[in-house]
């Protein structure tokens, strides 16, 4: 197990570096965003109009963090589930970003597009929410307001933790690990 | 006749919301503790002492445990020997719900109409299930369930002919299916029989079981082990990253059920098997 430190811009000499397996330590600019926010995103490009962020180097992270208690930046912050956000992905991906953050897995869509473009996808521990929180310093909300939960907020991360689970290779961390500890009944 | 004011289980709901979503059980915290001293991945280890941390700072810095802070569920018993006053029982327990979920700085997650998705903003309705016993109490059990889990959750008709077998394997291949997605290590549910919402009612009643617990039932419990053994066999472990504590406990539940049919539900819980109870 290597353990990395990265900052973002995530640029793909950065991506070109992280294997899977690897543990990471992110620190820097990350963007949140999950269901109706990635709709939204989407109907932009669409649309041909400017996204609300830079994409291009950028990592996004899918949460839809509790609201921060007086004197925090935000309130618990785990990750989402990230098959939600497939079908939205690869025009994302398209357009520059570099580095997904969620939990579980991903469809071959968006792994060949992650191969084609040069992207990763990080893990983070699901339910690990109030750790996690832990790294985020700053956070700001920068579009969609009236999501709530769901808007996209800009996050000031140091040391954010995190598990490369599938990398610009493909190679994925679900299907190599499983191997290895699943026991048939005849074992017993 | 006991005279019991909703205005009480109002109060009583905002209180339960908060504990349960800050404040993780210690029938989880001994599960999280008896599995990281036999989990044989390195990994699957140090997330699991990830977990117990993240209990430890959700309890000392009052935040969720997780940021799903769920769907709010119910099941109440009430004694049949109580007289309701003060207003509506249901209304009440809304009104709880928004309490706890503003004083408790709890995310909303509850939309409008599954269709249009506009946010209620205030974590409302509630889903609530009432049940008449005898006796002069009202037992309240609040599960918050988050949806990571839930979306993997399934039910299906099996045939009679189908038998323990066939709900063995719709279980385990549920579990497998739904892979690292619902937070593993998960609590399984199980219900069997009655009609497919019963079936579907027992399987989410059984997650407000103590983790550890077993069906009174002979047959049940033996296939609660199984289940465990067979769900832990499958090599998926903590986050879905490798090892053998794929689930902390199975809880199998049943009912009667026609000549013609075998109902089974399978739901899945996080991690972050949340349930509180309490009696008024």
């Amino acid at each position: 197990m290597t353990i990395k430190k990265i900052t973002t811009p995530l640029t793909k000499e950065k991506v070109e570096n992280l294997k899977a397996g690897d543990t990471v330590y992110i620190s820097g600019t990350i963007y949140t965003g999950r269901d109706a926010a990635h709709a939204r995103l989407i109907d932009t490009i669409n649309k041909g109009e400017e996204l609300p962020f830079e994409v291009k180097d950028a990592i996004i992270y899918y949460v839809g963090p509790t609201p921060a208690k007086p004197g925090k930046p935000i309130g618990s912050a785990g990750p989402t589930t990230s098959y939600r956000m497939d079908d939205l992905t690869v025009p994302l991906l398209e357009k520059g970003l570099t580095g997904m953050i969620g939990k579980g897995l991903r469809n071959q869509k968006v792994i060949d597009g992650m191969k084609r473009e040069g992207a990763v996808y990080f893990a983070a521990i699901g339910g690990a929410a109030a750790l996690i929180a832990d790294s985020i310093k700053k956070a700001k909300i920068i579009a969609y307001e009236d999501l709530g939960p769901e808007a996209v907020r800009k996050l000031e991360v140091e040391d954010f933790p995190a598990i490369v689970v599938i990398d610009h290779e493909g190679n994925n961390l679900y299907e190599t690990e499983r191997e290895k500890y699943a026991k048939s009944e005849e074992d017993k | 006749m006991r005279r019991i004011d909703v205005k009480e289980i109002e109060n009583t709901v905002r209180n339960l919301c908060i504990k349960a979503n800050l404040y993780l059980g210690e029938d989880v915290i001994k599960a999280f503790e008896q599995a990281e001293k036999k989990e044989a991945s390195p990994v699957g280890k140090e997330i699991i002492k990830n977990l117990i941390k993240n209990a430890e700072i959700a309890k000392n810095e009052e935040m969720p445990i997780c940021q799903d802070t769920g769907m709010a569920v119910f099941f109440i018993e009430v004694g049949q020997e109580v007289q309701l006053v003060g207003g509506n029982i249901s209304e009440a327990i809304n009104e709880g719900v928004r309490r706890g979920y503003k004083d408790g700085y709890l995310r909303k997650s509850v939309v409008k109409d599954p269709l249009i998705r506009e946010n209620t903003k205030d974590n409302t309705p509630a889903i609530i299930y009432y049940d008449m016993v005898p006796g002069e109490n009202i037992k309240i059990t609040f599960a918050p369930k988050g949806f990571g889990s839930e979306n993997m959750s399934k039910t299906k008709m099996l045939k009679p002919s189908d038998g323990v077998n066939g709900v063995i394997d719709f279980v385990t291949k549920t579990v497998m299916d739904a892979g690292p997605n619902p937070c593993p290590p998960i609590v399984v549910g199980v219900g069997i029989g009655g009609t497919i919402d019963k079936a579907a009612v027992l399987a989410k009643k059984s997650l407000t079981r103590p983790i550890g617990s077993h069906n009174e039932k002979e047959h049940l419990r033996e296939i609660e082990e199984m289940l465990l053994r067979k769900i832990n066999n499958l090599g998926i472990g903590p986050q879905g990253l490798g090892g053998n504590t794929t689930a902390l406990a199975v809880h199998v539940e049943s009912f009667p059920t026609h000549i013609a049919g075998l109902p089974v539900a399978v739901n899945i819980n996080c991690h972050a098997a949340r349930h509180e109870e309490i009696i008024l």
